[in-house]
């Protein structure tokens, strides 16, 4: 071998290297696992459609334990993953944590709040406009005036989607009862389909015909009892209409997916920052497919699309419940 | 007379267990496809081939020698608390209440301070159960694993409402103030030259669980009280003939293994998160359990149970980082790994007791 061979081989080899530093991202699953049906699962969903558009890899981690949300964001950002992407509120105090360290790594945190950090970039969805909309339908779908809402774990990101439903109940009718369940006090409230099909039953022996469930896989049980039962149900991050097609009146949307997709899609370009998902970034949504196309009539598609774009253009304005820790519409 | 040799006893039974266990996850993982060797590989250098994996090792391994400590003490008095999980939560919040109301000009008093709180808050989690025990006689399984969930729900109650910053999402405390940072084992060993990751987690704490394991056995094995304990646990009509009162000796071992228990979060909580999360514990009181059983409740064997628990945390994570092995699976290895050493002891033991008793009638 000549000594030019030799440089070449070794600039090859450099090439090399230098392609593979090119970072694959990485991913993270909060506690509730990669496929409870909803928020978690629409994040993987997103990576994969990416995965498989592009051909790229990913790095990913479900996390176990609380001691691995550092040690999993450290060892990601070692290995050179680049953007780190991250599920779940439960995610912002480690990044506020790592993120110093890690000045060349992007963090992006979905549903957390990280201030003052130049590396990372959050994802903030308007939960309280999506379930604004969804609270009008349940009302203009109900008979009986009164509407249910079961959420998961009590925690402020709940009692958001409950307030904003509830908003959106009252805007039609202003009569209406909401009644309100929290599923559990811990993570396991998550994936408690059982808890949700019992609190369903409860809901309706008080007079609810319509519920509205923001439990992640507990929304599982909620929509298959009402089903059941013969009343209407309504689901939440994926949409989750074609479960039970005909009885469930509509999803709110939150295109997890659609977040992380882009973000991978940027690769190292992504930029920090603050995204807003909003009714006008698309970001939430409700879902309209032709497995509830007959529950929804026209006169309600046009209330809903009316109040839609009166949101968008700021003159309805839903009180978001992380604001200030209150509800005008529901109490706790 | 004793059937077995000590060895055999202390050593040759628990390793064949592991063994078993092994075998068994190996087997699991090449199921769906994997390498078992590589897993192997992969859960050794991960949690014990660097000072970062040993820091995360030890850092789980010191939450276990404290529950796993609370169990013991309490089964040396005959007692089944298995309530470390909730003692242990309440512990979280004697240590978040501690570092948050009072300012604390250096990391040593408040780690005096939070110990205190910690040992006190889960002591008293621990003396419900343990009077309705001593005077009621409701049985202590029972009480103990219903405080776990009604501590569950207070903490969830004073975190969502009570202890969370305005606007935060996160049901948790607010940050602990930096003096109260307690040094982790990089900062203790980097004064006298050893260079320690400095990214784990583990802690000063590790060092008082050390010493909580001495101070139990001198506790049990070498003190008026340890021995009232010890024969209290062995047979209750005797101790009550000797003048022991069952009352006091049920109160007294039952405060005990509560602060242990609590005595953990100086570890998770003022240590590691240096805040108070919803699901600080995570289990680790009942992998005390697991590890009092490993360990036949000696403090001894209770560390070395404590460190194997650590690895397979540890290496379990490894495993969840760098492979597709999904969670579930790593839970079902640990899992298998407390089911041969805890659950099915007899199975390895008796086979093991035949085989010597075989051996000795040969040779005799």
């Amino acid at each position: 071998m000549t000594l030019m061979q030799k440089f070449l081989g070794a600039t090859a080899a450099l090439a090399l290297s230098a392609g593979a530093a090119i970072a694959d991202p990485a991913l993270i699953f909060d506690l509730g696992g990669k496929f409870d049906k909803s928020f978690n699962e629409s994040a993987y969903n997103g990576a994969q459609r990416w995965a498989d558009e592009t051909g790229g890899k990913y790095l990913e981690i479900e996390l176990q334990s609380e001691a691995q949300r550092e040690q999993a964001l450290r060892r990601f950002a070692e290995a050179g993953a680049n953007p780190v992407i991250t599920t779940g509120f439960a995610m912002s105090d480690p990044i506020a944590q790592v993120a110093p360290d890690y000045p060349d790594t992007i963090f992006v945190t979905i549903d957390g709040w990280v201030p003052d950090q130049e590396n990372v970039l959050t994802i903030g969805f308007a939960e309280h406009e999506g379930s604004y909309l969804v609270g009008m339908m349940a009302a203009m779908a109900s008979k009986s005036g009164t509407v249910g809402f079961i959420g998961g774990m009590d925690v402020p990101l709940i009692r958001k989607f409950a307030c904003g439903y509830a908003q959106g109940v009252k805007a039609v009718n202003p009569d209406a009862t909401v009644i309100s369940n929290m599923t559990g006090t811990t993570p396991a409230a998550w994936n408690d389909p059982v808890k949700g099909s019992e609190l369903t039953k409860a809901q309706i022996s008080q007079g609810a015909d319509v519920v509205f469930a923001a439990a992640g896989g507990t929304g599982v049980g909620v929509l298959q009892t009402a089903a059941d039962e013969g009343i209407l149900s309504v689901g939440v991050d994926s949409n989750q209409n074609p479960l039970h097609p005909g009885k469930v009146l509509t999803s709110m949307l939150k295109r997890v997916d659609v977040a992380v997709y882009d973000i991978m899609k940027a690769g190292d370009d992504v930029k920090p920052g603050f995204r807003a998902m909003s009714l006008a970034d698309e970001g939430v949504d409700y879902a309209l497919d032709e497995n509830n196309a007959a529950l929804v009539s026209d006169d309600m598609k046009a209330k809903v699309d009316a109040a839609k774009a009166s949101i968008v253009d700021g003159s309805t304005a839903v009180h978001d419940y992380t604001s200030d820790d209150s509800c005008p519409a529901l109490s706790f | 007379m004793e059937v077995m040799p000590k060895w055999a006893e202390v050593i040759l039974v628990p390793l064949i267990s592991l063994l078993l266990a092994a075998i068994l996850s190996a087997l699991v993982i090449m199921a769906i496809g994997e390498d078992p060797i590589a897993a192997v590989q992969l859960m050794v250098t991960g949690a014990l081939g660097s000072t970062y994996g040993w820091g995360y090792t030890l850092y789980y391994a010191t939450n276990f020698l404290f529950t796993g400590l609370a169990v013991s003490v309490a089964f040396h008095a005959g007692l089944f608390n298995i309530g470390g999980e909730g003692q242990a939560m309440l512990g979280g919040l004697g240590v978040a209440l501690m570092c948050l109301l009072i300012p604390w000009p250096h990391w040593t008093l408040a780690l005096i301070g939070a110990s205190a709180g910690a040992a006190l808050f889960g002591a008293a989690w621990a003396a419900i159960p343990a009077y309705l025990q001593a005077k009621r006689g409701s049985h202590i399984v029972i009480t103990t694993i219903m405080f776990n969930f009604i501590a569950a729900a207070l903490l969830n109650y004073l975190l969502v409402n009570v202890m969370r910053p305005q606007g935060s999402m996160d049901p948790a405390s607010a940050r602990f103030p930096e003096a109260v940072h307690l040094p982790t084992l990089h900062d203790l060993l980097a004064p006298i030259g050893i260079s320690f990751s400095k990214a784990a987690p583990a802690n000063v704490t590790f060092l008082i669980a050390v010493l909580a394991c001495v101070l139990v056995w001198f506790l049990l094995w070498r003190t008026w009280l340890g021995y009232e304990i010890r024969s209290y646990g062995k047979s209750e009509p005797a101790a009550k003939y000797a003048g022991i009162s069952p009352t006091a000796i049920t109160m007294i071992a039952m405060l005990i293994s509560g602060g242990l228990a609590g005595m953990m979060a100086i570890n998770n909580v003022m240590g590691e998160a240096e805040r108070l999360v919803l699901n600080a514990v995570e289990g680790a009181g009942f992998i005390g359990i697991a590890v009092a059983l490993m360990g036949r409740s000696h403090p001894f064997g209770v560390f070395l149970a404590a460190v194997l628990f650590g690895f397979l945390y540890q290496g379990g994570a490894e495993l969840a980082l760098w492979t597709n092995i999904p969670r579930e699976l790593i839970v079902v290895i640990q899992a298998l790994v407390i089911l041969f050493t805890g659950a099915l002891d007899n199975m390895v033991r008796m086979p093991l007791e035949r085989l010597f008793l075989m051996t000795r009638r040969g040779s005799g």
